[in-house]
C-alpha cells in the first residue's frame, strides 16, 4: 500500500524531494546517521522500560509487560493544517455532546426521523439506566479521542470517535519528553507547540464540571487497578494532575454521596475521571457480578452529587452504526456541514447501498456494526474468494448488521526500519477536552504507526508503534491551545 | 491520604528492607563459606535459611545444603515468599499501586531492582552471586536515597516506618539464630568458628567498622550482642529501630493528627529499651528476650495498621 500513498514529509517526491515546508526536517534525517537515530531510539525505549511505561497484555504475567515501540522521526502538522483540523474537531465534539444530551433527553433527532430509533434503542451501547439524567453542566463527552486518517495534503477523515474512555494521552506526553531529551536540535529548528499543558487543562476541565459551588472540588481518577493494560496512564494522569488515583475499594457511597476512605476518615468526592467501562461502574445498576465497581455510584450521579467523566452511556455516540450518521448529526446540531468528513460509509441496511457493496466487495472493507478488534471484518483487496463468498451470503442474510467502507490509501511518515528510513502508514488521535467553559484541543496527539511494510494495522497489540506529533506554531507567537466557545 | 495507599507504602518499605536484608545475608554466607579458615559449608547455609524462617520450605524441596542450591533458593526461587525476587515483586506490586505517591526516582529504583531478576535461571558461582546481591544492595540503597529526596510528608514516613519495623524484626532474628543454632557441638564458644560466625553477623549488618569504633576490645560475643541490641548509634540495632519508629510515628501524628495505640506501644518499648542491660539479657535468656521482641514487633505492626486504617 505504501507505494503511491501520500507521505506527510516527503509528499509524493520521496526523500530527495520532500514537501517544501519539510526540507529542513528531511535534511536533519539525512544528516543524522541511521545508526545514531537507532541508538537514540533504543535509548528512548530503554527509558520507557525503566519508567514502566508499559502496557500489560491481558492474561499474561508481569513478565509479559510490553513497551510500545517508539519511532524517532516525528510526524509534523503545519500550523494552518492544525488550525483547520481544530475547527473540525471542536465542531464534531460539540455535536457529539449535543447528540448525547438529546438521545438521553428530548430525543428530537429521533422524533424528526434523522436516525432510525431502533438503531439507538436496540444498540448495546445505549444505556436506558441513565436516560433522563443530565450530567452536571450538561457535559457528556469531557474527553474525546477522535481517530483521524489522512489520504492527501488536505484530506483528513474521521475513522472513529472515542467518547468513552479514550487512552493514549500519556504516550503523547512521554513521547515528547523523549524527543526533547534525545533530539533537542529539532526543537531549535522547529517552533513546536508544547503539549505539557494537557494535565492542567484536564484538571481545569474536571473542576469546571463539578456539581454545586464547591470552590475546591475533590477530583479523583478511578482505575480498575494495576492489572489493567492502561494502568500506567491512569497513574500518570493522576500524578501529573496532583490528585488521588483510587480503586473502587477506596470509594463508598452513603446517602447518595461518594466518599473516599483516607487515613483521616472519609472525604467527599465531587468529580471522578473514571477509567472503568460503564458495565463495571456500579453493580447495583449494571453488571451485578462486577467487583470493580462502586455500589450506589449511579444513584449518587443521578442525585447530581458527583460528576462522572466521561458520562455513562456515551458509547452510543461512538458506535459504528451511529458513526455513519455523523455528518447528519453534525448538521442537525450545528446547522452547518461537517468540517471533518467521515470515511465514506455504506449502510448495508439500505437496499441501494447493499447493492453497491455486493457489486464491489473486492474493493471494500466490510465491518460488523457491533464488532471490534478486527473481528467480523472483511478486507476485500486481500481476502480470498471463499471469504468474499461467505461475506456475500452473510450480507444478504442480515444486511442491517454490516457497514462497508472503501480501503483508503493512508498517508505515510518516514520511519526507522531495519533497512533504514522507509514510509510507514500512520493514523492520529488528538484529544479534545470539553468543560463547562467550552472545547479545548491540546496541540498534539498520538500518532500510531504500522511498523511492517505495507501494513495498515497501527494497533499496539498488533505490533504498531508510536511517534511524537509536532504541531508547528505560526509566526505570531506561541499559542498553548486553540479554544472556541461551546456555542 | 487513601487508606489503601498508606498500607501499600508501609509494606513497600517493609519489602524493600527485607529484600536488602536477604541480599546481605546471602553475601555474608558466601563469605563465611568461602573465606573462613575452616569453611563453614553446610552449617552456614543452614543458618541462612533459619534466619529467614525458610528452613522447612527448603527441606521440602529435597535439595542439599550447598551454596548453589540455597543461594538460588534465597534469591531467585519464586516458590516461597522469602526469596529476594518475591520480596521485590511484592515491593513493586505495592509501588505500582501507589505510583502517584512516589517520585519517579523511587519507582525507577524498585523497577530496576526487579528487572535484575528477570530472565535469570541461576545465580551462578560465588562471584556471580556476590555480584547479584551487590546489585540488589545498590538498588535498595538507591531506593532509600530517593526516599530521602521525596517530600517530607506522610508518604515518606510510612515507607520509613515499614522499613524500621522490618529492620527490627530482621536484626532480632539474626541475633537469635546465632545464639542457639549455629555453633557445631564440638566447637568451643570463643573458638575460631564462633568468631567467624560473629564476624559474619557483623558483616551482614555492615557493622564491622562500627564495632571497632565502639569497642576497643577484640571480638567478644557479649559486645556484639550489646551492639546489635542496645547501641542507638548503629542504625540496625534494635534500639535504633525502636527509636526510629517512635520518631516516625510522632511525625505522622503531627502531620495527620492520628495518634493512638501505636504511639503508646512504641514509646513504652523505647523506655524499656533504654533501661535494658545486655549483660542482664544474656543471663536471663537472650533467646527468650528476642522471641518476646519479635512478638512485640508484630503487635506494633498490627497497631499501626489499625491506627492508619489500612485496607
Amino acid at each position: 500500500m505504501a507505494a503511491g500513498a501520500f507521505d506527510e514529509i516527503w509528499g509524493h517526491g520521496g526523500p530527495e524531494a520532500p514537501r517544501p515546508e519539510f526540507a529542513a526536517l528531511s535534511q536533519w534525517v539525512a544528516d543524522t546517521p541511521a545508526s545514531e537515530l537507532q541508538r537514540r531510539q533504543q535509548s528512548a525505549e530503554a527509558a520507557f522500560r525503566q519508567l514502566g511505561i508499559t502496557f500489560a497484555v491481558y492474561g499474561d504475567s508481569d513478565a509479559a509487560e510490553r513497551i510500545i515501540p517508539f519511532d524517532i522521526v516525528p510526524r509534523v502538522f503545519l500550523h494552518h493544517e492544525w488550525a483547520r483540523l481544530c475547527e473540525g474537531l471542536v465542531q464534531r465534539t460539540q455535536a457529539l455532546n449535543a447528540f448525547l444530551e438529546d438521545i438521553y433527553g428530548e430525543r428530537r433527532i429521533l422524533k424528526e426521523g434523522l436516525i432510525p430509533p431502533e438503531l439507538v434503542y436496540r444498540n448495546e451501547q445505549y444505556r436506558p439506566e441513565v436516560a433522563g439524567i443530565r450530567p452536571p453542566h450538561g457535559v457528556w463527552a469531557h474527553i474525546c479521542g477522535i481517530d483521524l486518517v489522512r489520504v492527501g495534503p488536505d484530506e483528513f477523515y474521521v475513522l472513529e470517535d472515542n467518547a468513552r474512555t479514550p487512552s493514549g494521552v500519556s504516550y503523547m506526553l512521554e513521547n515528547r519528553e523523549a524527543m526533547l531529551r534525545l533530539c533537542p536540535e529539532l526543537f531549535r529548528d522547529f517552533r513546536v507547540a508544547p503539549v505539557d499543558s494537557y494535565p492542567d487543562m484536564l484538571l481545569e476541565t474536571m473542576r469546571s464540571v463539578a456539581p454545586g459551588n464547591n470552590p475546591k472540588p475533590v477530583c479523583v481518577v478511578l482505575t480498575p487497578g494495576h492489572f489493567n493494560s492502561a494502568y500506567y496512564e491512569h497513574s500518570f494522569l493522576a500524578d501529573s494532575m496532583g490528585i488521588e488515583l483510587v480503586e473502587a475499594a477506596d470509594l463508598v457511597v452513603d446517602d447518595d454521596i461518594v466518599w473516599v476512605q483516607t487515613i483521616a476518615g472519609r472525604v467527599k468526592v465531587d468529580v471522578i475521571y473514571r477509567r472503568i467501562d460503564d458495565e463495571y461502574l456500579d453493580p447495583l445498576t449494571f453488571r451485578p457480578d462486577s467487583m470493580l465497581g462502586v455500589p450506589g455510584l449511579i444513584a449518587a450521579y443521578r442525585a447530581g452529587n458527583v460528576a462522572l467523566i466521561n458520562a455513562p452511556g456515551n458509547g452510543i455516540a461512538d458506535d459504528k452504526a451511529i458513526y455513519s450518521y455523523m455528518p447528519e448529526i453534525v448538521k442537525f446540531y450545528s446547522g452547518g456541514e461537517a468540517k471533518l468528513p467521515n470515511v465514506e460509509t455504506f449502510r448495508c441496511r439500505e437496499p441501494q447501498a447493499l447493492k453497491y457493496v455486493l457489486d464491489n466487495l473486492e474493493q471494500l472493507v466490510v465491518k460488523l456494526v457491533d464488532g471490534s478488534g478486527g473481528y467480523g471484518m472483511l478486507v476485500g483487496p486481500t481476502a480470498t474468494k471463499a471469504q468474499i463468498a461467505d461475506f456475500r451470503a452473510a450480507l444478504i442474510a442480515e444486511p442491517h448488521r454490516y457497514i462497508a467502507q472503501p480501503t483508503l490509501a493512508l498517508s505515510t511518515v518516514p520511519t526507522m526500519a531495519d533497512s533504514g528510513l522507509a514510509p510507514r502508514h500512520v493514523d492520529f488521535r488528538p484529544f479534545v477536552l470539553t468543560g463547562s467553559d467550552g472545547v479545548h484541543v491540546v496541540p498534539g496527539g498520538l500518532t500510531r504507526v504500522a511498523l511492517r511494510e505495507g501494513s495498515l494495522v497501527v494497533n499496539s497489540s498488533q505490533g504498531g508503534g508510536t511517534k511524537d506529533s509536532f504541531v508547528l506554531m505560526d509566526d505570531r507567537g506561541p499559542s498553548q491551545s486553540q479554544s472556541q466557545g461551546q456555542g | 491520604m487513601l487508606s489503601r495507599t498508606a498500607a501499600a507504602l508501609y509494606w513497600l518499605g517493609r519489602y524493600v528492607e527485607r529484600a536488602d536484608f536477604i541480599a546481605r545475608l546471602v553475601e555474608a554466607t558466601v563469605r563465611l563459606d568461602a573465606l573462613s579458615a575452616r569453611p563453614a559449608g553446610e552449617a552456614a547455609w543452614q543458618s541462612a535459611l533459619a534466619v529467614t524462617y525458610t528452613d522447612k520450605a527448603f527441606a521440602a524441596t529435597g535439595q542439599s545444603f550447598t551454596q548453589s542450591h540455597v543461594a538460588r533458593f534465597l534469591t531467585l526461587d519464586t516458590s516461597h515468599p522469602g526469596s529476594i525476587i518475591r520480596c521485590l515483586e511484592m515491593a513493586r506490586h505495592n509501588a505500582r499501586a501507589v505510583r502517584t505517591a512516589l517520585t519517579r526516582e523511587a519507582w525507577t529504583a524498585i523497577n530496576r531492582a526487579w528487572w535484575l531478576f528477570q530472565n535469570r535461571a541461576s545465580t551462578g558461582g560465588a562471584t556471580q552471586t556476590l555480584n547479584l546481591v551487590e546489585q540488589v544492595k545498590g538498588e535498595t540503597r538507591g531506593f532509600e536515597g530517593s526516599i530521602h529526596r521525596m517530600m517530607r510528608n506522610e508518604a515518606t514516613w510510612l515507607i520509613q516506618l515499614g522499613a524500621a519495623i522490618e529492620r527490627a524484626d530482621n536484626t532480632a532474628r539474626l541475633v537469635d539464630v546465632k545464639y542457639h543454632l549455629l555453633l557445631p557441638e564440638d566447637e568451643a564458644v570463643g573458638g575460631v568458628v564462633d568468631r567467624d560466625q560473629w564476624t559474619t553477623i557483623l558483616q551482614t549488618v555492615s557493622a564491622v567498622t562500627a564495632y571497632r569504633w565502639l569497642y576497643s576490645d577484640g571480638l567478644q560475643p557479649a559486645n556484639v550482642i550489646d551492639l546489635l541490641i542496645s547501641r542507638f548509634e548503629l542504625p540496625r540495632s534494635l534500639a535504633a529501630c525502636v527509636e526510629e519508629a517512635v520518631q516516625l510515628l510522632s511525625q505522622l501524628a503531627k502531620r495527620t493528627g492520628l495518634q493512638g495505640e501505636a504511639d503508646r506501644m512504641a514509646r513504652a518499648r523505647m523506655a524499656r529499651m533504654q533501661k535494658t542491660r545486655t549483660s542482664e539479657v544474656i543471663v536471663s535468656g537472650l533467646h527468650e528476650y528476642l522471641e518476646a521482641f519479635i512478638r512485640e514487633n508484630a503487635m506494633l505492626d498490627a497497631a499501626i495498621a489499625r491506627q492508619f486504617r489500612f485496607i
